[in-house]
């Protein structure tokens, strides 16, 4: 083994006004290794991977570059010793062009012909196809990626630090991105790969270091553990267990989507194309697909936000228990029995600068939280009470702001809220995005409940082993168009995935 | 209306527009970098008198364009410090600075007020400006004019072919992904400011000493204004933003010549044609939410916190 490590940090730690993100981190990385750095949201991760790539100051510790110690600065920095970062929410600029993106990364000023001529060569040498001329906007989620990681390969790194890379990717693309990291380390590089997803570290990785509220829990080798083993680890108690589902009748139809089509929200977006889907009483209905392939304007026209009353912009129906609401706004919907969990907790969800209980009033107002229109404090604030205590969100009281509060404990409350709030049909965009493992299994579990009473329910989202453990059929989006929703026991995720990449879907309706 | 009429009309367009291409372009660049400074009227304001009183003072009106210049550079440095190391709200800084720069104009202009001045005059370069037509209507202005053609060539090459106007662009757009990258979001930040102060002091410096060479408090009448409107509605392109500055310049000229051949509408009206025209035409021809999309900084007005430090 290779005596001086690549890169060593020796007790970092990094405080924050109200919470300690990393305490006394030690970690080592190896020459050609990929390391895996595991965690729950809020265990340290990120922070971590900032100061090694110098976007942030630790306030304490050291660390050893090939054996000498080192002071990172900056980013310029951390890339010109050979230390490139690929981030989570891409750090690309949606309005200029590949060339331009990775332009700005680099030192010089470079000819553009030439850097579009290294791209290409980069991109082929590691089979990630790109077309530098393209603007960022028009990239999918995975493309996108990929220029991310050229723009690091261009610099010839000796340590490339992956920041839940896979999050968003299909299957498919999933195995390629494997691919070129492994050739990656077989050239050398280490690898810093920052994930969640246990089953991928587990292939993937050659060792893991386990992180629990900004400290380090254990090292380990992956491939020895069990995904089941490795999560104990990362959230520190016995994982919940999950009741499973039997299948169920499904009763009349709730929701039905009829041939709809609508314009894209922005230029940016993607228009839908004829869709058609059914969700019966006491089922779930899971869509899954790459972001941004049509998920958000599917969801604002369910869920009324996205209204055109001329009917120009909006073809085709949606019908709630068998009545078309296509000219109802959201709030008609919801007195019609409709619930709606947005992907976007803070701001769509909730209102960030207000309270809990105020929170459950901007939907709760017609369901007897304000009798006779006057707000009434004492019943708004039972009602939170009740919703933090049977969902188990952390927070210090009803009073507290929604924006004070985790992503993972907001998506709880909000979840919460539309629940006891008796909906007959359910929308549910990403429920667990960004949600502990723990309160994800809860999540899931009350969905779970709610089906077996009865519910019709449509979830969107980009995890597939959660559609697999929650729904009884599953649907791909792809470019605005929804593939027929197959029974899960019928398929597998093999064909979700193929369906996910865009094979399947009809091309001559795409040129309608 | 014969043809050295119509070419003494557009002569006069030109110098109409002059101001706002000075002030809007200088605009636009400090937008593109995320920043919104409300205070161009104010900015204006102190540039003409600084630079008309030094002018009287000493006759030399390069140097009293300079001093306009440096004048509203030194007004938008209080802006930047405010808003980009103190972080306070940008709307709010900038209506500080317009109301400040208005009164601190108005207080510098006291002894000025019915003091006459020699203005800018035409600069007549030989050979050109003796070609009949064209000679007077390429070549009959002051320097002034000139070098807001300078501006709009330099900053249209400085946005789009060079690697600091991407950097430039790339932090109004996300000044996050920016700073990760290694780019100095607030040093840059500044300059911008900085430039677009100066702009905005040398279009006052143009008002007071060369388009109609005296000092009278608010005789920037609201150009500041339509320098920021007309940057939004040109969807934050130079070119459209000189289309716009020529347009509001013609119809200001125009409407002067409807008021002297006389026909019957109230003058207020008239007065007010040059704004509303020019907004007319720039929400018309920028309609397309894409180009909006597309050209716009979407970190607008947003303060820049450093993380971790």
């Amino acid at each position: 083994m290779n005596p001086t490590a690549r890169l060593e940090l020796r007790g970092i730690t990094k405080h924050y006004p109200s919470v300690v993100a990393n305490q006394a981190i030690d970690l080592v990385v190896q020459a050609g290794e990929i390391h895996a750095v595991l965690g729950e949201n809020g265990a340290g991760k990120s922070t971590l991977m900032k100061i090694i790539y110098g976007v942030v100051k630790p306030d304490a510790g050291e660390m050893l570059w090939n054996g000498a110690p080192l002071k990172i600065q900056n980013p310029a920095q951390a890339r010109q010793l050979g230390i490139g970062m690929v981030f989570q929410h891409f750090s690309l600029f949606e309005t200029l062009t590949v060339t331009q993106n990775i332009a700005l990364a680099l030192e010089k000023n470079t000819d553009s012909q030439d850097l579009s001529q290294r791209i290409r060569e980069i991109s082929e040498r590691y089979g990630l196809t790109l077309e530098p001329a393209r603007l960022v906007h028009s990239l999918s989620v995975g493309e996108r990626q990929r220029v991310e990681i050229v723009r690091c390969l261009l610099q010839a790194p000796k340590l490339l630090i992956m920041d839940e890379p896979t999050s968003v990717l299909t299957p498919q693309a999933v195995r390629k991105l494997f691919e070129t990291l492994r050739r990656l380390s077989d050239e050398g590089c280490s690898i810093l790969y920052v994930s969640h997803k246990l089953d991928e570290i587990r292939e993937l990785c050659h060792k893991a270091t386990v992180l629990r509220a900004g400290q380090v829990i254990g090292s380990t080798d992956p491939r020895e553990k069990s995904a089941r083993e490795l999560a104990e680890m990362m959230i520190g108690s016995r994982l919940p267990s999950f009741e499973k589902r039997e299948l169920q009748n499904t009763g009349d139809i709730r929701l039905e989507v009829k041939q709809l089509s609508r314009r894209a929200d922005d230029p940016f977006g993607t228009p839908l194309q004829a869709i058609n889907l059914q969700v019966r009483s006491g089922e779930i209905v899971g869509i899954a697909g790459v972001s941004g392939n049509g998920q958000q304007e599917l969801m604002t026209a369910l869920s009324g936000e996205y209204l055109d009353k001329s009917a120009k912009q909006v073809r085709g129906d949606i019908l709630l228990k068998g009545k078309s609401v296509l000219g109802l706004a959201a709030d008609q919907r919801r007195q019609q029995g409709l619930r709606f969990v947005p992907e976007e907790r803070l701001g769509r969800g909730a209102v960030p600068a207000m309270s809990l209980s105020l929170n459950a009033l901007l939907t709760g107002y017609d369901s007897g939280l304000s009798p006779k229109r006057f707000i009434n404090y004492h019943t708004i604030h039972q009602f939170a009470a009740t919703c933090i205590e049977k969902f188990r969100v952390k927070c210090n009281s009803p009073y507290s702001e929604a924006r004070s509060l985790s992503g993972g404990n907001v998506q709880k409350f909000i979840v919460g809220r539309e629940l006891m709030l008796h909906p007959e049909v359910l929308l549910v965009a990403q429920p667990t995005w960004g949600v502990d493992v723990g309160a994800a299994v809860f999540i899931r579990q009350a969905l779970l409940d709610l089906r077996a009473q009865g519910i019709a329910i449509l979830v969107v989202s980009e995890e597939l082993d959660e559609l697999f453990e929650i729904c009884d059929r599953i649907a791909v989006i792809y470019q605005g168009q929804l593939s027929e929703a197959q029974p899960v026991n019928e398929t597998n995720r093999e064909a979700i995935g193929l369906l996910m990449g865009g094979a399947g879907f009809a091309k001559q309706e795409q040129a309608v | 209306m014969g043809l050295d009429a119509i070419v003494l009309i557009l002569v006069a367009t030109v110098a109409a527009s002059v101001p706002l291409i000075l002030a809007a372009l200088g605009e636009l660049v400090v937008e593109k970098s995320g920043v919104l400074n409300l205070g161009v009227e104010g900015m204006m304001a102190v540039g003409a008198i600084v630079a008309f009183a030094v002018a009287v003072e000493t006759q030399q009106l390069s140097l009293a364009a300079l001093a306009g210049a440096l004048a509203g550079a030194l007004m938008s440095l209080i802006f930047a410090f405010i808003t980009l190391t103190l972080m306070a709200n940008q709307v709010a800084t900038g209506l500080a600075l317009t109301l400040f720069g208005t009164g601190l104009s108005a207080f510098l202009g006291l002894k000025y007020t019915s003091v006459a001045l020699d203005g800018a005059k035409a600069m007549t370069i030989p050979i050109l400006s003796d070609i009949p037509v064209l000679g007077k209507l390429l070549f009959s202005y002051n320097g002034f004019v000139y070098f807001a053609v300078l501006v709009f060539l330099a900053i249209s090459w400085f946005l789009y072919r060079s690697r600091a106007g991407l950097v430039l662009r790339a932090i109004g757009e996300s000044p996050s992904s920016a700073h990760a990258l290694g780019a100095s979001v607030i040093k840059v930040r500044y300059l911008a400011v900085l430039f677009g102060g100066a702009m905005a002091g040398l279009a006052g410096a143009y008002l007071s000493t060369a388009y109609t060479p005296l000092w009278a408090e608010g005789m920037i009448a609201g150009r500041g204004w339509i320098a920021l409107a007309l940057v939004v509605f040109a969807t934050w392109r130079p070119a459209r933003v000189l289309i716009g500055a020529l347009l509001f310049g013609g119809v200001t000229i125009a409407q002067f010549h409807v008021q002297g051949i006389g026909i019957e509408i109230p003058a207020q009206f008239l007065s007010m044609l040059p704004y509303l025209a020019t907004i007319l035409v720039l929400v018309v021809i920028s309609r397309d939410a894409g180009l909006i999309r597309l050209n716009a900084p979407a970190s607008l007005g947003q303060p820049f916190h450093k993380q971790g430090h």
